[in-house]
């Protein structure tokens, strides 16, 4: 990289003062100190996440106001009578419902989702193209026409099932699936074939090189997969608005969704703050289990840039 | 031996794949018999029909000739504005960050990413919900706005604006769009540029014709992953407006689906939406496929 640094000149020596040379300069020349991009950078995430602190600030909001600041309080969590997470039944009916789908989800998406992503990883068959291509699907799929169509199917094909938890699930674990493939995909890619094979050339018959090899190696996958899952189950509003049953169904993104149309009180901030600490903390760790097997394995670069990377 | 080969691979996928197939193919199915029924007389209800010979196309036909010269071609007209210009807001928002944190951001990078990376684990209602708290007509926008005078009184964002819907979608999609943009710009090998620039390429001449070329693909994929959740969007709109001066296709169905007698309107209006996004959906997989194949060969 030093090299580099001492390599062609700095800006463009057309024009050196207008504006026009100077945009190029920036748009362009990886050597000299690209001021503009740095502040343009800084800007977007600032930009980007700003509006959320303040939301959450105004969580601790000792008022009513959402834009005016009235001292610090945690009135709208626990004090205040009515209207605070704690007291307020839909809200905590809306806790609990988000934390159950997303533990349910969880149980039943990460070894379906596991199961999936190492037969897909090494099936060679005829039907694998199709079998990936399906799986690949509900990424793509905007949401909207998922939830349409699973709600056509819960009240018209499937009537022994309700609307509300029982149809929220299935939703749920079908968008999440696919997610649980690609974490553990990746994974799959970098483990290679080698120690399965190494395991059968000493005996192992196919099962068993997939119980006590690939397994174990795939356990950072298992747990960054369950979390991943956790965390997009917590986070969905689409299919959970299509298929909410009764008022005790409703999760936390559909309950902000409908407080924000009503006239959002800071607890509506509140609650959405607990989503946030909660999909954040999950994120988290699925991060750092990340890099730990990194580190372990002494492989260069860093968990987040492969997060950043991972494409589906 | 062999055969349990043969057998534990597909039988290890089954589980996932029957899921799949009943959960997520067949709901389109049903899409397709609700929007083909009939509509029962007596409760005003949609009669779903299986088979397909008995197929109804009229309200099919009806949801067509509504969006095409009919009362949704305002409608189906503003989506389609809005997911450009917003898209492309996005794009232009969205280059220059992951351009910057790709190659220039030094031991910023990973910082950076963190950071970038972190609005895909706010809840997007929330990161809504913040945009309806500031734009509230005594909120911080407004007090900014005012107190650099750009603005003499308070402007009610609320109020079915179009620019206020469209800053909406960009803010809410902005972060899905850089992270492919990034992908795609991280891997270009930095001695291609060196190489032109070695060549005597000015360097914007070497962004113009290496960098810009070679981060096509990620501009696409990147653009395509963010237009396929707009044009399915209804949350947005609602939130930030909730006027019908700013509806989109989306809002048209959700309220279609959710009354029992639109919602064999709904379905069908699905279904058109559908094939619209199927192209995009489509050529972002093969896009997908091709690369996986290539990089396991």
């Amino acid at each position: 990289m030093t090299t580099v640094a001492e390599a062609p000149a700095a800006a463009p020596a057309e024009r050196p003062g207008s504006l026009v040379g100077r945009l190029r300069g920036w748009a362009s020349n990886p050597w000299g100190k690209p001021r503009f991009l740095t502040a343009f950078t800084w800007l977007y995430v600032a930009w980007s996440l700003v509006p959320v602190a303040i939301a959450v600030l105004f969580s601790f909001n000792a008022g009513r106001s959402r834009s005016a600041w009235q001292g610090f309080s945690l009135r709208w969590y626990t004090g205040d009578p009515d209207l605070s997470i704690l007291h307020d039944p839909s809200m905590r009916s809306a806790l609990v419902q988000s934390v159950k789908l997303a533990v349910l989800t969880m149980l039943i998406a990460t070894p379906l989702g596991i199961a999936l992503a190492v037969g897909l990883g090494r099936w060679r068959g005829r039907a694998s193209k199709p079998a990936n291509f399906l799986m690949l699907l509900p990424l793509v799929t905007p949401e909207l026409i998922m939830g349409v169509a699973l709600l056509l199917v819960f009240v018209h094909m499937i009537p022994f099932i309700d609307l509300g938890t029982g149809a929220q699930l299935l939703g749920h674990v079908t968008f999440t699936l696919s997610f649980v493939v690609i974490v553990a995909r990746g994974r799959l890619f970098a483990i290679g074939k080698e120690y399965e094979e190494a395991a059968m050339d000493l005996g192992a018959s196919p099962m068993q090189a997939l119980w006590h090899v690939l397994l174990p190696l795939l356990r950072p996958a298992i747990v960054v997969g369950a979390l991943v899952a956790v965390a997009i189950s917590l986070d969905d509003f689409v299919i959970s608005q299509f298929l909410v049953g009764d008022s005790s169904t409703v999760t936390i993104p559909v309950r902000v969704y409908a407080a924000s149309r009503l006239g959002p009180t800071p607890a509506t901030n509140a609650i959405a703050t607990v989503l946030l600490v909660g999909t954040l903390l999950t994120a988290t760790a699925a991060g750092l289990i990340l890099r730990r097997a990194r580190r372990r394995e002494q492989r260069g670069g860093s968990a987040v840039e492969d997060l950043a990377r991972l494409e589906i | 031996m062999v055969g349990e080969r043969r057998w534990l691979w597909p039988s290890l996928a089954g589980p996932g794949v029957v899921w799949l197939i009943l959960l997520f193919l067949t709901p389109f199915y049903a899409i397709l018999t609700v929007a083909m029924g009939r509509i029962d007389p007596l409760f005003n209800t949609p009669i779903p029909e299986w088979n397909p010979i008995y197929w109804n196309p009229a309200v099919f036909g009806e949801v067509l000739s509504d969006l095409f010269g009919g009362p949704l071609t305002d409608t189906f007209l503003r989506t389609l504005a809005y997911v450009v210009t917003a898209s492309m807001l996005a794009l232009l928002i969205g280059y220059p960050v992951a351009y910057y944190i790709s190659r220039r951001a030094g031991r910023w990078k990973i910082p950076l990413l963190v950071l970038l990376v972190a609005p895909f684990w706010i809840n997007y209602i929330m990161r809504m919900l913040a945009w309806v708290n500031l734009l509230d007509t005594d909120g911080y926008v407004n007090q900014g706005l005012m107190l650099f005078g750009v603005l003499d009184q308070p402007v009610v964002w609320g109020s079915g604006r179009h620019d206020t819907v469209i800053m909406g979608l960009v803010y809410g999609y902005v972060p899905y769009l850089i992270l492919p943009l990034f992908a795609a710009l991280d891997r270009i090998d930095p001695s291609l540029i060196e190489a032109a620039r070695d060549l005597g390429a000015s360097p914007f001449r070497a962004f113009r014709k290496v960098t810009l070329p070679l981060s096509k693909q990620g501009i696409l994929a990147g653009v395509v992953i963010i237009m396929l959740p707009m044009f399915g969007d209804y949350y947005t709109p609602d939130l930030l407006s909730g006027r019908t001066a700013t509806r989109m296709i989306g809002n048209e169905i959700s309220l279609l689906v959710h009354a029992g007698i639109g919602r064999t309107k709904g379905a069908a209006l699905t279904l058109v939406l559908m094939t619209f996004v199927a192209l995009l959906m489509l050529y972002y997989l093969v896009n997908v496929l091709r690369a996986q194949r290539e990089a396991r060969t």
